[in-house]
């Protein structure tokens, strides 16, 4: 019953009134007469510096240098933790007396070494699994197998079958990038949209070409976090590795420089040299991996 | 009704009753009724095609028994409903759904993969790679299948974009491009290949209306240009009378032909009149209405 009143209510509501027609004749748009309208106003200068995003990181840094400083003094033993000011000179001195740089040098060399067939062992992995049925369950069950297990957990195994040096570092450092860039490419490789495989498929492209032609250009943005992750990895699982075992190596990388100073009480070493650490992270971070998005994924517009 | 070797006939009659309509037509649509129907051999045979596709829980029949033949430089429509296998039908002719059983013979050679002889436009806008630029695009179908070299690839390319108009658009990559500006691309991709047959699955479907009838025009200016065939999926009747000269109806699930009509004598103007209205009205008895 609600509705047919509900019905007979609209029925009773007036029509709209009919207007009459109307065109107007339309000049071109007359943008100097227009002007006003299109000017373009300036944002203030602090409006404008804090829209540039270095500029916004440079001044967190800096604040959480200034909370550091402040802790330092206050807590006001050096033993413990030294001031933003004190490591800085440490800092400076390691750079000065090159020891610092020789470090990183060592560790930077071992890490790309095991990087790089980490990233070679994992692509060759998930090309074989978007080949085969087989492939697939192979990797997902070493994945879910091995990306749990912390690399460092390894080392006493990789010490027995390597012996103390390099062969160590890389077969842990291997273990730590494999796996999430495995897990990552993967699931890239999966998200790429049906249409586009077909459109590669239709041009004869199979096999190695199709993967690196459609299928990794496309999957991009997940293999570079994949990378990402993985150099996060590595970085960890060197500096742990070497704080384990660094001493027996012929020359210590950065871990050993960070242990060698903890048990020498400098503690303003030891602070400079996970400064370092981090300096590292960042650079490459900010550098490499910004500029790699920057020219590809950014750029086509994949990711935003 | 229904199989390959009736359907001929079945077409030869429709061609003598809308043989007073043709004669009104444009020249192309004149010439080819002309063409003595044996005199050549057909250029794509689907013969007893059944096609199956397969689901989680189940196995689906997307097209039963379904024969036609498409001639050289046909604009020839597959039409139908939603779920009546007119797009698997369109993917196993590219080489991407194998049949049941049935043949598909392109040029005298069975179709089993996919192949740069059959391009195919999607219907989707993420056809193309989103790493290349617009003239890129173009060029990797032509190097990717090892048509052409580099040189002759971007001049081939260059040639097919101004086609399209897209002259200006070289260095675009396709983010930055409209819907109707990417079809464009493909549109510009697949017939740089120069393949045998060019395969659009509802290619216009994802535009806006205004943009829809401008791709049209567009498409069948193309045609009077380099007369390529075309095997093209629609489930809209006014673009298959429009686009087409022969349009297939397929019934729903699973497909079948229902029948095989002519619309040669229809061009982009003619959506008003009253042949075209009846012809449209015929065409969505068949399709929906059993006894018509």
């Amino acid at each position: 019953m609600s509705t047919l009143s509900h019905a007979d209510n609209t029925n009773k509501r007036a029509y709209p009134p009919i207007r009459p027609e109307y065109e107007i004749e339309i000049s071109p748009f007359n943008h100097e007469a227009n002007s006003h309208l299109a000017l373009e106003k300036k944002l203030p200068l602090v409006q404008r510096l804090w829209h540039i995003e270095g500029i916004r990181k440079t001044v967190i840094l800096l604040v959480v240098a200034l909370i550091w400083e402040l802790a330092g003094r206050w807590a006001d033993n050096d033993l413990l933790l030294p001031t933003f000011m004190q490591t800085f000179h440490a800092f400076m001195a390691g750079i000065a007396s090159g020891e610092l740089l020789e470090r990183v040098s060592v560790s930077i060399g071992v890490l790309l070494q095991g990087y790089a067939l980490g990233i070679v062992l994992a692509f060759l992995l998930t090309t074989v699994a978007v080949s085969t049925q087989l492939g697939r369950d192979v990797l997902s069950t070493f994945t879910a197998m091995f990306n749990p297990l912390p690399a460092i957990a390894l080392l006493p195994l990789a010490l027995m079958w390597f012996g103390l040096g390099n062969g160590s570092l890389i077969f842990v450092l291997v273990h730590s990038v494999l796996w999430p860039l495995a897990l990552n490419t993967f699931a890239g490789f999966q998200g790429v949209p049906a249409t586009l495989r077909m459109a590669g498929r239709n041009y004869g492209l199979s096999g190695m070409a199709y993967v690196v032609h459609i299928l990794i250009p496309a999957a991009l943005p997940s293999i570079l976090s994949g990378l990402k992750v993985g150099w996060a990895f590595a970085w960890r699982t060197l500096i742990a590795a070497e704080l384990v075992f660094g001493a027996s190596s012929g020359e210590g990388g950065l871990g050993w420089y960070i242990f060698q100073n903890r048990n020498e009480l400098n503690t303003d070493k030891v602070f400079a040299g996970l400064a370092m650490v981090i300096i590292l992270g960042l650079v490459v971070e900010g550098l490499v991996f910004k500029t790699l998005e920057r020219l590809t994924i950014r750029r086509w517009g994949i990711q935003h | 009704m229904g199989h390959g070797l009736t359907l001929p006939f079945q077409a030869r009659t429709d061609f003598v009753e809308n043989g007073s309509l043709a004669a009104t037509v444009g020249g192309f649509a004149v010439n080819q009724q002309q063409l003595p129907m044996a005199a050549v051999d057909p250029l794509l045979v689907v013969k007893n095609v059944h096609l199956e596709y397969a689901t989680d829980k189940s196995i689906v029949r997307a097209t039963h028994d379904v024969s036609f033949n498409v001639y050289q430089s046909d604009r020839f429509i597959l039409l139908g409903p939603s779920g009546c296998g007119k797009s698997s039908l369109l993917k196993s002719v590219a080489g991407f759904l194998p049949p049941r059983s049935g043949t598909i013979t392109l040029d005298g050679q069975i179709i089993r993969q996919p192949g740069a002889d059959r391009m195919v436009v999607f219907q989707e806008f993420d056809q193309l790679a989103p790493w290349k630029t617009v003239k890129q695009n173009v060029m990797f179908a032509l190097l990717a299948s090892r048509t052409l070299g580099r040189k002759e690839a971007a001049e081939r390319a260059e040639h097919y974009l101004h086609k399209v108009g897209l002259g200006r658009f070289f260095d675009a990559y396709p983010h930055t491009l409209s819907g109707g500006m990417k079809q464009r691309v493909a549109i510009a991709r697949a017939m740089a290949m120069e393949p045998k047959i060019l395969l659009m699955d509802e290619p216009f479907a994802a535009l806006d209306a205004l943009t829809r009838r401008k791709m049209q025009e567009e498409l069948l200016a193309l045609w009077e240009d380099t007369k390529f065939t075309l095997l093209f999926v629609t489930h809209s009747i006014e673009e298959a009378l429009v686009l087409g000269n022969r349009i297939l109806l397929l019934s729903p699930h699973p497909g079948r032909v229902r029948a095989e009509i002519n619309s040669h004598q229809f061009a982009l103007d003619s959506a008003g009149s009253p042949e075209f209205q009846a012809t449209a009205q015929r065409i969505h008895h068949l399709l929906f209405n059993e006894q018509a």
